[in-house]
């Protein structure tokens, strides 16, 4: 399967490339690890006319760097990268995990965050991800502006990027020490997209209560979403494992999945609520809090 | 996926982009120049322009591993496995590229694939370069990765005759064998 015909370019500056951007507009799409943008120019399901690698642009966009309060990623940091690091696998192991499950070896050494980020697959895990995490993203354009994750993910395969735009950096808090966080990823096979992904993160105060939980759920819904109801029923408490189901069956309500070949609509919204209660007993058991089991449950 | 054909609209294009790209590629240590379309797929580069055929096209639609090689200089120093069906020739223009052409050296087999052979680590032999190459890529990343590991290592390669165990053992063999005598690439 050979993609159409397009025109090439691989600039050595983000300047040339932001200005190529401007020139061809919806023409040109950028390359970064190319593991969706080629799978879909194979299957001509789009076919650009101009493609700007980035690959020259490693030493600029592609780097982990520890900044004291946050942890701030290049675009083109692959997910293989963010696996191994240890500075991730001290401060955000929820991130390195992710990464682990993406795909597999070949597709993780050459697919970036950045990429998969602007891709915006409804299915995709970094969104799921950096949102539960509270992340921003900076893009550069004619000027560079920085937005919170929430607001970049806008619909199915659709962002707040303009044709114009670049992104090019990814801000992640990190959670205070002592943080408890999940990362449920139901696929079918080793490999395959999430049928549904779940990310949560529990901060416990002194007294062994929830003092925030955080919780993201991707893959049942245009795009993935952070599941306020349920965070706010658990704020401030000790819970018990019929909050717990409340709390699960409140986080799946939002979901509105489809049936495809990864199961009915009924099904992956019943596997939500199931993959939430694990990833909040996941989280909660790493933050030290312990679930007592409810009479009713 | 969204099912949305971009219709071509009258091109701005100027020679800044190129239709026709001169490539230099060093495979297997052997340096190749070419003028290349850029839709041109690294696999279909090697095997139909390079013509070394051993590095085979199962699903070109980035899910088997069988046209697994290792990468060089693309994304950083290391070696990496890559499927070459999902990456352009252009990429890879002034890296070096390895496939299983370039692991035998002087007429020896390399530990990987005297593994295979001594292990029954292949049938019928189709996913098999694939499937060395993405052992060396695991391999040169982790030297002495357990069962479980090997098992997530080749997660992306798939083998429609051996149900996997003896290619399990014969990547533990050559683990052990390289770690010993210090084998790389
Ligand atoms: C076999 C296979 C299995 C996979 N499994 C998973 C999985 O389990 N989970 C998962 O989340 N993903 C999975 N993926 C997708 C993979 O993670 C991709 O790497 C990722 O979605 C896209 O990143 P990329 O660097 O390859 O981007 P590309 O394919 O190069 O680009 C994707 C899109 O983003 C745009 N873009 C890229 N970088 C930028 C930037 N810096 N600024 C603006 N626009 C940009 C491109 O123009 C393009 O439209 C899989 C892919 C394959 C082939
Ligand atoms: S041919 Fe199957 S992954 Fe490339
Ligand atoms: S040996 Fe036949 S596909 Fe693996």
């Amino acid at each position: 399967m050979y993609p159409r015909k397009f025109e090439y370019i691989a600039p050595n500056r983000v300047e040339d490339v932001l200005r190529l951007l401007r020139k061809y507009r919806d023409e040109a799409k950028i390359l970064a690890g190319g593991h969706s943008l080629l799978p879909m120019m194979k299957l001509r399901i789009i076919g650009p006319n101009v493609l700007i690698d980035l690959k020259n642009l490693r030493d600029k966009l592609a780097y982990i760097r520890d900044s004291g309060r946050v942890v701030r990623l290049g675009a083109l940091t692959t997910h293989a990268e963010i696996e191994q690091s240890n500075t991730l696998r001290r401060d955000i192991p929820l991130l390195p995990e992710v990464a682990s499950l993406i795909g597999d070896m070949q597709v993780r050494n050459l697919g970036t965050v950045g990429g998969s980020l602007a891709h915006c697959d409804p299915a995709g895990d970094w969104a799921v991800a950096m949102l539960a995490l509270d992340s921003s993203v900076a893009i550069q354009g004619e000027r560079r502006r920085v937005i919170p994750i929430s607001r970049f993910l806008k619909g199915p395969f659709t962002t707040a990027l303009r044709p114009t735009e670049l992104l090019t950096e990814i801000t992640i808090p990190k959670p205070p020490k002592g943080h408890g966080w999940s990362w449920k990823k139901f696929e079918r096979k080793a490999g395959d997209f999430a049928t549904v992904n779940v990310a949560a993160v529990v901060i416990p105060d002194r007294r062994g209560t929830v003092k925030k939980a955080s919780i993201a759920v991707g893959a049942v819904s245009p795009v993935a979403y952070r599941a306020s109801a349920a965070e706010i029923m658990l704020r401030g408490k000790r819970p018990d494992s019929e909050l717990l189901r409340r709390a699960a069956e409140a986080a799946a309500e939002p979901a509105s999945p489809i049936s495809d070949l990864r199961g009915s609509a009924e099904y992956k919204k019943w596997l939500t609520t199931v993959m939430v209660k694990r990833a909040l007993e996941e989280a909660l058991n790493r933050a030290g809090i312990s679930v007592e089991v409810s009479k009713h449950a | 996926m969204p099912r949305r054909v971009v219709r071509r609209t009258r091109s701005s294009i100027t020679p800044e982009t190129q239709a026709q790209i001169p490539i230099k590629v060093k495979i297997n240590g052997v340096e190749y120049s070419h003028t290349v379309e850029p839709r041109l797929l690294l696999v279909h580069y090697i095997r139909d322009l390079v013509g070394l055929t051993g590095t085979h096209v199962g699903c070109d639609t980035s899910h088997c591993g069988a046209c697994t090689v290792l990468v060089k200089g693309l994304w950083g120093d290391d070696w990496l496995a890559v499927k070459s069906c999902t990456v352009l020739a252009a990429q890879v223009d002034g890296k070096e590229v390895l496939t299983i052409e370039g692991l035998a050296k002087n007429g020896e087999l390399h530990p990987l694939q005297r593994a295979f052979w001594e292990n029954h680590g292949l049938q019928c032999g189709f996913c098999t370069p694939g499937m060395i190459m993405a052992a060396l890529g695991l391999l040169l990343r982790n030297p002495n990765p357990t069962r479980e590991e090997i098992k997530w290592g080749i997660s992306g390669n798939l083998c429609r005759c051996t149900g996997y165990v003896n290619i399990i053992k014969s990547i533990e063999a050559a683990a052990k064998e390289m770690r010993e005598k210090g084998v790389t690439v």
